[in-house]
């Protein structure tokens, strides 16, 4: 898949203060018997938006914003956890994110976003809290000088998988890049055998 | 030369390109195993740019995740959840039939859940690396093979190219010292391990589980600690192979044979870590004093002692998760009250996890007003079981006895819980409304949950185990 170069992004956030936000919460399993990754963010936390008879949870901050502001969740730590299903990066993705800040995102979520231009961004502890402590807030995110600039001037770095930044910012695809070593698969496939 | 660990050996010796400071490293896949739920998209984005499946003959597929696990009606129709469940049926047997790879399809006799099958049929050995659209895939490391869960952008990679882009993590060696007391099972040391160092302690590393008790175990033992060694946040867990996993993969369908066998042995009995290599974290587990767990919250980590009582919520986090699960303070577990029981999942789902079931529930009846579900992680384990008639030990105490697949699991087959019920399951995650909306979910060992089912609270089955020994001991 090829996506737009991603360079820098400024947005308010939303704020999901709740450690282990697991990737069943971000898309119940009910909704995975789909064969499309399109328009899985009708179903983005499907069960924290809508109550037993579909109705609109007030408490949830999901939807109290226009989406084209909010482009940036914040959220409690080990975020993405559980299963590896990449519906979650696509549902979070399809519904305007295209950044989720915490203090540690799980490994395969991490991996799986990267490659949906959906940017996680791991900060450290006590931006982390003011981040969790003041939601709407506007944010930069610049994806080349991997940093996250707060509207009061505060400043803090983040440190994205090289080669994945690389795809991000060029707009790069990595099966691409699997292509390109072909013979060299091969030949290991040779030698080996 | 430096000593090496298993982790690093499996690594390297699948490098086809090494890491860089710009790029990860090109690691080659030995065996790809897909289910209908992660792969149609991986499909669609190959169609799009035209590329064919480059080894169909590494990637075997399987149908176990919307699967319905009723039997089918009298003109052989299943009863699936929704319209799109059997679509996503259809269109892995449709691709799978375009792209000339092995289906476990609906009537095939080997057919079952993803990480039951593999080891089945001999698939799973030694010294492969093994990758599914699925996290649970680290159960295939528990042969001493390096197995890790893919998202499906990944899936497709591998389709086209038979390898992935990965950066090496951290290695992490848990150690089980001592002897497991009776009635402990590998399913209390996984969530032992978790309780203690939380459900992101194992985040970056690939853990290699040894010691003791981890040597004691069955296979079937070992497929448990590292099918849950995600839920520790790791995606890699490892049990170095020895003669209890040549017994177990010896004779299997795709094991080698004659002298391959021979050559095949002499390359897994050198893939143990050597002697003081080294490990970025170690942990060290009193295996002597553990006793059967439960989980009490919304997190894999929230794990106690069955015959304890429910801790005071420290945080929000956990005050939130206590209100959810409706367990107050300082309750005794055996105090809460079970609506059902789900014994299945690739965690516990084998045949020595039906034993494990069947030897509390010989003789007994489960509870008035629970129901219980037993789910054969696969047909073969469905024919072993019925075979020494567990099947009747379990109807004739009052469960139901089903078609394997993954059930409750994951509840998007129909199988799933109610609103508000209590779960006793022997699955992987107690996350919210992953058995269905609003369901509590326990997890626990097959013991542990067969004795609940009985008792119709959080039972301990260690009196039920030692009863059991007591009878046969006097026959
Ligand atoms: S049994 Fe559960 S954890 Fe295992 S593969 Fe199926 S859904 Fe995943």
């Amino acid at each position: 898949m090829r996506f737009k170069p991603l360079l820098s992004l400024t947005s308010k956030t939303i704020v999901l203060p709740q450690d282990n936000i697991d990737t069943d919460q971000i898309i119940p399993a009910r909704f995975l018997t789909t064969t499309s990754r399109k328009g899985l963010g009708a179903f983005a936390f499907y069960d924290w938006r809508y109550d037993e008879d579909g109705a609109i949870r007030e408490e949830s901050p999901l939807d109290s914003h226009d989406p084209v502001e909010r482009a940036i969740l914040v959220a409690g730590s080990n975020f993405g956890c559980g299963s590896s299903r990449e519906h979650a990066p696509w549902a979070l993705a399809d519904f305007g994110f295209q950044a989720v800040i915490s203090s540690d995102i799980a490994d395969i979520f991490k991996s799986n976003a990267l490659k949906n231009g959906l940017l996680p961004v791991e900060v450290d502890q006590k931006t982390h809290q003011r981040l969790l402590n003041n939601p709407g807030e506007e944010l930069t995110i610049d994806l080349e000088k991997q940093t996250v600039r707060l509207s009061d001037g505060w400043q803090t770095v983040f440190e994205v998988e090289p080669f994945a930044r690389h795809c991000l910012l060029e707009g790069v695809d990595p099966l691409g890049h699997l292509m390109n070593q072909m013979s060299l698969i091969e030949q290991f496939e040779v030698e080996r055998a | 030369m430096k000593p090496q660990s298993l982790f690093d050996k499996l690594w390297s010796r699948h490098v086809v390109v090494p890491e860089t400071r710009e790029a990860p490293a090109v690691l080659y896949i030995d065996l790809h195993l897909i289910h209908e739920v992660t792969s149609p998209q991986a499909f669609a984005a190959l169609k799009e740019r035209k590329l064919p499946v480059r080894r169909p003959a590494l990637t075997i597929a399987t149908l176990d995740h919307s699967t319905p696990t009723t039997p089918p009606d009298g003109n052989g129709a299943l009863a699936y959840a929704t319209p799109e469940a059997a679509a996503q049926v259809q269109t892995l047997i449709r691709n799978c039939r375009k792209h000339d790879i092995r289906l476990l399809d609906l009537d095939d006799p080997q057919r079952g859940i993803v990480h039951v099958i593999g080891p089945e049929l001999g698939l799973t050995q030694p010294g492969k690396t093994v990758v599914c659209g699925d996290s649970h895939t680290s159960t295939h490391g528990a042969f001493g093979a390096l197995a890790f869960g893919i998202g499906t952008t990944e899936v497709g990679h591998v389709l086209a190219t038979q390898c992935v882009l990965q950066r090496k993590p951290k290695s992490m060696l848990v150690n089980f010292n001592g002897e497991t007391p009776q009635g402990v099972t590998a399913k209390d040391m996984a969530l032992a391990m978790i309780a203690e160092i939380g459900a992101d302690g194992g985040q970056g590393y690939a853990i290699e589980f040894a010691g003791g008790a981890v040597r004691a175990l069955s296979m079937e033992g070992r497929m448990t600690l590292c099918n849950m060694s995600i839920e520790a946040g790791a995606r890699f867990g490892m049990v170095a192979p020895d003669e209890t996993t040549f017994d177990w993969v010896k004779d299997r369908q795709y094991a080698p044979r004659g002298p391959a066998w021979a050559a095949a042995l002499k390359a897994w009995r050198a893939l143990p870590s050597d002697y003081g290599a080294a490990f970025d974290k170690e942990i060290d587990i009193d295996a002597s004093r553990l006793r059967p767990m439960i989980t009490y919250g919304v997190s894999p980590d929230a794990a106690a002692p069955v015959n304890g009582v429910s801790p005071a919520p420290r945080s929000d986090e956990e005050k939130r998760a206590a209100e959810y699960m409706r367990i107050e303070a300082d309750r005794p577990f055996s105090d809460i009250p079970v609506d059902r029981v789900f014994i299945g999942s690739c965690t516990n789902s084998r045949l020595s996890d039906l034993r494990e079931a069947a030897t509390v529930m010989r003789g007994r009846k489960v509870r008035a007003g629970v129901t219980a579900l037993v789910v054969p992680g696969s047909e073969s384990v469905r024919r072993a079981a019925e075979a020494e008639n567990l099947h009747l030990v379990f109807i004739e105490a009052g469960a139901e006895w089903r078609r394997p697949g993954c059930s409750m699991c994951i509840a998007m087959n129909g199988d799933q819980g109610a609103p508000g019920e209590l779960v006793i399951s022997t699955s992987n995650r107690n996350f919210v409304g992953r058995q269905g909306k609003g369901v509590r979910t326990v997890l626990a060992s097959p013991a542990t949950a067969a004795a609940s089912a009985i008792e119709g609270r959080i039972a301990d089955p260690r009196p039920y185990l030692q009863e059991t020994r007591e009878m046969a001991d006097a026959v």
